[in-house]
């Protein structure tokens, strides 16, 4: 031994006390344990016993300590004294910014509810903060999911009854062949990751198919660089594949989806392409024991694929012979979309026979007997070990949502949905659309709107328009433009609102969304839109008030800020009313709460709503005396009751016998029992009812006695989607509410019951030879949007972002190290720093998210690398397409579900000059919060 | 200079795989948060919110583009910290004996006391796996979280270091090289683990486990039996599915 080995004392202290609560830097919302020392954070790791990450995190996780901790922190109410847009503001007190918003909010309320515009962003609380909306009685209200992933919510709701991420996951433990569709990092961001690990462990494949071989598609084993908004073409050309080989999973699709449901094929009835039902409204199949006509659901009835019906003169023909007759038709074959998708034919067919011989060869069986919803019994549970995930990457299109149905409907025909080695749900779901409201939007002033303003429409019938047929909501959700526009189309407010159409509004209150930088489209003509004027000299948009932690761009905006707390110093409710944490193997949710009190004159968003609501005298914010029913959110988490039996939060709820998880009564104590389990609520799913959930009544008889629904609702996959046809047979004239005369061609192409492909919209309307690269961007791992760059841990790993170009345009462009080039689209041009990148698709450049800033926010110094080599791509997108010459300008949005399609920009390139800094140069914004220290050495304990 | 301990017996260290690493930088930050607050001065942030920031860390990944002869080019993740040589050229070359390699486990640290901030040690490791810490003048480097993997405060589960219990893909294993039997050596053995640099010489303790090729699918002609058409188009399809429904349990109708 070295004589001068020191002694070292191995066994230090680690903290005073570990306070275990639900992580917020980023949409994944795993458990973490925060060490204090002396009444300070000291350190924050993952919990090992949380449902979501089991123990692990990920870099932005650990960095939560200097989000919590960052000089950008809002420190008071502030009230706007400058010009909008200048930053400069004064501190107030919370009773006066109170009583200004109760001053402008009240009387709108008293009038014209629907002139108050309430959006909230990343908003992890929407169950509450609808309710409120609700009960001020304005149409317009919803989260950021326009702009983000509706399409897969959407999608998988309508075909199957759940997406990825909150709804489902793939079975980590069986599946054997993973593939992966371009994906947003944070949905979700340690599970996908935990996930791989664990496939990789057991020696099962992964094939991503994304354009850029980054994080997860460098690991994978094969990668397909596939053209941006292609994957429809992609996914359906395997589909034909499959189909024409016959290696679909027959009894699957027969007993647990509508492809036995029996349609109408008459060209002339008024039913055409709609379900023969019965007198009780069901669908109709014939059933291979009688041969005879039965309802989908009957006892016993063995639903026939291949059985036709004609009654009254009019043929009815299995779904599954329409999937036949589209699918298998050459337009579809793997030479007839190579080219457009990037991929040679004989790889498509590769990897269609590789998910053949996975699903098929390698299929599981296990000895799980089960019963489904006909009384039908099954000894073993057959698996198809492969599986999926997608998120943004194939939902951010203008095709995106026919794109998400289609890869359902993939799924589903290989038999994959619900069973061992697929994909699973996490209850509370599976749900089908049927189970979820519709949309709401009638106003009443001086009353509450007359329902939940999110939901699912299922015709025409449900779309929210007035006597003219125009749109209720500002932000034309449920319109023609987009009837299935599930999560309202966040981006579209803020132009909409300036342009008055389809009406004038008064105060746009909005809630952690950075909606003047990196979540807009067009960022320079949003600054116009924000502080216009009208003749009189007053703002187009008279009053916007936003709540937000950070001196975030947004905040400059606004005429009245609400500072938010950081996530550490909050309570919130991780609820199944809302957007649970569950895995697939069991039900969960869990709480924050303030592991440090605020040192700061903030308040928690959510608590300030209850304030606001009972000052407003709001329904469900006053006690029948008037005064305020919730003192704060957490008072609302523990008191509030949805239905009998049934609040924010299900576990540890009052039963006879003590704390009960599900239903239950009010439990005073209930976030303190939380505490006391680490800070969430987790019941496992009975094994016999693992899988096959929509199907199985073990599990339909568990979702109703755990509060999930009020009564069994089994139902069968869609891979017809009934609702989309009402909407198509409206515009060839079939009812009588009509779409207006110039959206009626798009409606015929784009809402089709079966999957199709078409182009991405933008490219009918721009020069391709012009504009013929793709431009995307990702977020990256160690960043959630702008949050990010705040943090002195996280900057440091992304202080800027390069625009990553493919070797083939790299080369025709000379360019070089150190290189800046100027990338224009149709909209507008930017200049930016490049960086070659060989493993990527050819025709595609790409950068990260949101790691560009403005000059003056996030209380970063104004030479900050972000501000002067960071830059965004949202400067070259436009929330409309270009003009076609008709008159009208068409959202650059779904069909469909009005998903912003962000990932169909198309760009030239040509090498720049190298500028000071990227261009275009915003002038600064005054910083309402100080600049943080040069150094930091953060060591809190001795 | 500062002499190395005879070889101990007992050889911690990590060992990361390059096949799984998804570089997500988890064990990055995690590593600078334990290590802020824990063993010698925190790890310090220069122009923390200003122009060019930078600051001490103990473990970085960098991301290496390989672009085979064929196909397509790869990316690999290539987290890097310092390796527990044997050999420990920043050892023998430190002037005051800050620098040392444990007898009992082979970790090597500095003795942040008598660290003179000299520099040398960096320059002799061929890794590039220490950093002077800007505000100290103190040299940094990883420590094995030897503040955890022994300490009885800890729940002996998380008796492991930071980045290892942080990384959510499970990229990162630590245990005892030095003993055949451990899960670890078994890792190293199953997987084909190397030395990072082995011509250097130094005989690093930790091991990467290599990226398993990619881009190997067999080609069509192989999987060819798998999509044999049953059909050319719908009609033919509807064909097929009578004759397949009727093989179905429950049998022709």
């Amino acid at each position: 031994m070295s004589l001068d080995q020191p002694h070292l004392d191995t066994s230090p202290p680690v903290s005073d006390e570990v306070r275990k609560t639900t992580c917020y830097m980023c949409a994944c919302r795993c458990g973490i344990n925060v060490h204090m020392k002396e009444g300070k954070v000291a350190y924050i790791e993952g919990n090992k016993d949380h449902p979501v990450n089991k123990g692990v995190l990920c870099a932005k996780g650990s960095a939560g300590i200097m989000q919590h901790n960052a000089p950008s922190r809002l420190r008071a109410p502030l009230k706007r004294v400058g010009e909008r847009g200048s930053g400069e503001f004064e501190e107030i007190s919370w009773e006066e910014a109170l009583t200004l918003a109760t001053d402008w909010l009240a009387p709108i309320r008293e009038k014209h509810p629907e002139k108050l515009a309430f959006f909230t962003g990343r908003d992890q609380s929407q169950s509450f903060t609808s309710f409120w909306a609700q009960g001020f009685g304005t149409p317009n209200y919803a989260a950021h999911g326009g702009f983000c992933s509706v399409n897969m919510a959407a999608a998988g709701i309508y075909t199957m009854g759940g997406a990825f991420w909150e709804f489902g996951q793939p079975d980590w433990d069986h599946t054997k062949l993973f593939m992966l569709f371009g994906v947003a990092e944070d949905h979700d961001s340690n599970p996908i990751k935990m996930g791989i690990g664990k496939i990789k462990q057991r020696g099962a494949r992964m094939v991503g198919v994304n354009p850029i071989r980054t994080g997860y598609n460098a690991v994978a084993d094969d990668w397909v660089g596939i053209t941006p908004g292609t994957d429809g073409l992609f996914i359906l050309a395997m589909v034909h594949c499959l189909m024409k080989a016959g290696k679909v999973d027959l009894d699957y699709l027969a007993r647990f989806t509508n492809a036995s449901v029996l349609v109408n094929e008459d060209t002339k009835s008024d039913e055409f392409g709609l379900f023969l039902r019965d007198a009780d409204g069901q669908p109709q199949v014939i059933d291979r024991r009688t041969g005879q006509l039965a309802p989908w659901n009957g006892k016993g009835v063995e639903p026939d694929l291949s059985g036709t019906h004609r009654a009254k003169g009019v043929t009815h023909r299995p779904v599954f012979h329409q999937m036949a007759d589209r699918y298998l038709s050459d337009e579809y074959a793997p030479e007839a979309v190579a080219d457009r998708c990037g991929i040679p034919a004989q790889r498509i067919r590769a990897l269609a026979a590789d998910l053949a011989r996975v699903a098929f060869d390698e299929a599981i069986e296990l000895d799980r007997p089960w019963t489904d919803f006909r009384g039908v019994k099954h000894d073993k549970m057959i698996g198809r070990p492969v599986s999926f995930h997608a998120m943004r990457g194939i939902s951010a299109h203008s095709n995106g949502f026919q794109t998400c149905r289609a890869l359902h409907v993939l799924q589903i025909i290989l038999g994959s949905v619900e069973v061992p080695g697929g994909m699973r749900f996490k209850p509370p779901y599976p749900k089908p659309a049927t189970a979820h409201p519709k949309p709401h939007g009638k106003v009443t002033p001086g009353a509450a709107l007359d329902g939940p303003h999110l939901g699912y429409t299922h015709g025409p019938e449900d779309l929210l328009l007035d006597a003219e047929g125009n749109p209720t909501r500002i932000d034309k959700a449920y319109s023609w433009e987009n009837p299935m526009s599930a999560h309202g189309l966040m981006h579209m407010v803020i132009s909409n609102a300036h342009a008055g159409v389809p009406y004038k509004i008064d105060t746009l209150f909005m809630y952690m969304a950075n909606m003047s930088w990196n979540s807009s489209m067009n960022v320079g003509g949003v600054h116009k839109m924000l502080t216009d004027k009208d003749e009189n000299g007053d703002y187009v948009i008279p009053h916007i008030i936003y709540s937000d932690a950070y001196s975030s761009e947004m905040v400059a905006y606004a005429d009245l800020i609400f500072p938010d707390t950081t996530y550490l110093e909050r309570h919130d409710c991780i609820s199944l009313l809302d957007r649970p944490i569950c895995e697939a193997d069991g039900v969960a949710d869990a709480i924050r709460w303030p592991v440090v009190e605020p040192d700061r004159d903030v308040r928690g968003f959510q608590s300030v709503l209850c304030d606001l609501g009972a000052r407003l005298g709001l329904p469900g914010f006053v006690n029948e005396d008037g005064g305020q029913k919730y003192q704060d959110y957490a008072d609302y988490i523990t008191n509030h009751m949805r239905r009998p039996g049934v609040g924010p939060l299900a576990g540890f709820r009052k039963g006879p016998d003590g704390p009960q998880g599900g239903r239950g009564d009010v439990n005073p104590n209930q976030i303190q029992d939380y505490i006391d389990n680490s800070g969430f609520w987790v019941e496992h799913v009975p094994e016999n009812a693992a899988y096959y959930k929509p199907f199985s009544m073990d599990y339909q008889n568990w979702a109703v006695k755990m509060g999930f629904y009020d009564a069994v609702q089994p139902y069968i996959f869609q891979l017809y989607v009934e609702p989309l046809r009402k909407f198509q047979a409206a515009a060839e004239g079939i009812g009588e509410r009509q779409p207006p005369e110039h959206l009626r061609e798009r409606l015929k192409l784009t809402m089709d019951p079966l999957p199709i492909w078409y182009g991405p919209l933008e490219d009918d309307q721009i020069d391709l030879d012009e504009y013929p690269i793709h431009a995307l961007t990702q977020r990256p791992m160690a960043m959630y949007h702008s949050w990010g760059t705040q943090n002195a841990w996280l900057r440091q790993i992304h202080g800027h972002n390069p625009l990553y170009v493919p070797t083939k345009i790299w080369e025709a462009n000379g360019f070089a190290e150190g290189d800046w080039a100027k990338v224009s689209s149709t909209h507008g041009s930017i200049v930016v720093p490049v960086a070659h990148q060989a493993s990527l698709n050819a025709n595609t450049v790409w950068t990260w998210n949101a790691i560009g800033k403005r000059k003056g926010a996030w209380a970063l110094d104004e030479k900050a690398t972000e501000a002067t080599k960071g830059f965004l791509l949202n400067h070259l997108i436009h929330e409309l397409l270009p003009p076609k010459g008709d008159g009208l300008r068409w959202a650059n949005s779904d069909p469909i579900t009005g998903q912003a399609a962000w990932f169909d920009l198309r760009v030239k390139i040509e090498k720049s000059a190298i500028p000071n800094e990227a261009q275009p140069v915003m002038p600064s914004i005054k910083s309402p919060v100080p600049k943080g220290p040069s150094d930091l050495a953060w060591k809190v304990g001795k | 200079m500062t002499q190395l301990p005879p070889p101990s017996a007992k050889k911690l260290g990590l060992v990361i795989d390059l096949d799984t690493c998804v570089g997500c930088h988890a064990c990055v930050v995690s590593c600078k948060g334990w290590n802020t607050e824990n063993y010698g001065a925190p790890l310090s942030d220069q122009q923390a919110y200003g122009a060019d920031p930078s600051g001490t860390f103990l473990n970085r990944v960098h991301s290496y583009e390989v672009q085979p002869e064929e196909g397509a080019a790869q990316l690999i993740h290539f987290p890097k910290s310092c390796l527990h040589c044997e050999d420990a050229p920043c050892v023998t070359v430190c002037p005051t004996g800050a620098s040392y390699k444990r007898a009992e486990d082979g970790i090597v640290l500095v003795n942040e006391s008598d660290c003179i901030g000299c520099g040398l040690c960096a320059w002799a490791c061929p890794y590039g796996a220490r950093e002077l810490d800007a505000k100290e003048g103190v040299m940094k480097k990883c420590t094995l979280c030897v503040d955890r993997i022994y300490n009885e405060n800890l729940p002996e589960e998380d008796r492991q270091p930071a980045c290892v219990r942080t990384c959510p893909s499970g990229a990162r294993h630590f245990g005892d090289l030095g003993d055949v039997d451990s899960d670890v050596s078994k890792l190293v053995a199953e997987r084909g683990g190397f030395d990072l640099m082995p011509e250097q010489g130094t005989k690093p303790v930790n091991k990467y486990l290599p990226p398993r090729p990619k881009d190997e699918m067999p080609e069509f002609d192989i999987l060819a039996p798998y999509l044999e058409p049953i059909a050319s188009d719908g009609k033919g399809f509807v064909g097929w599915l009578d004759k397949a429904l009727s093989s179905l349990p429950g049998g022709a109708k």
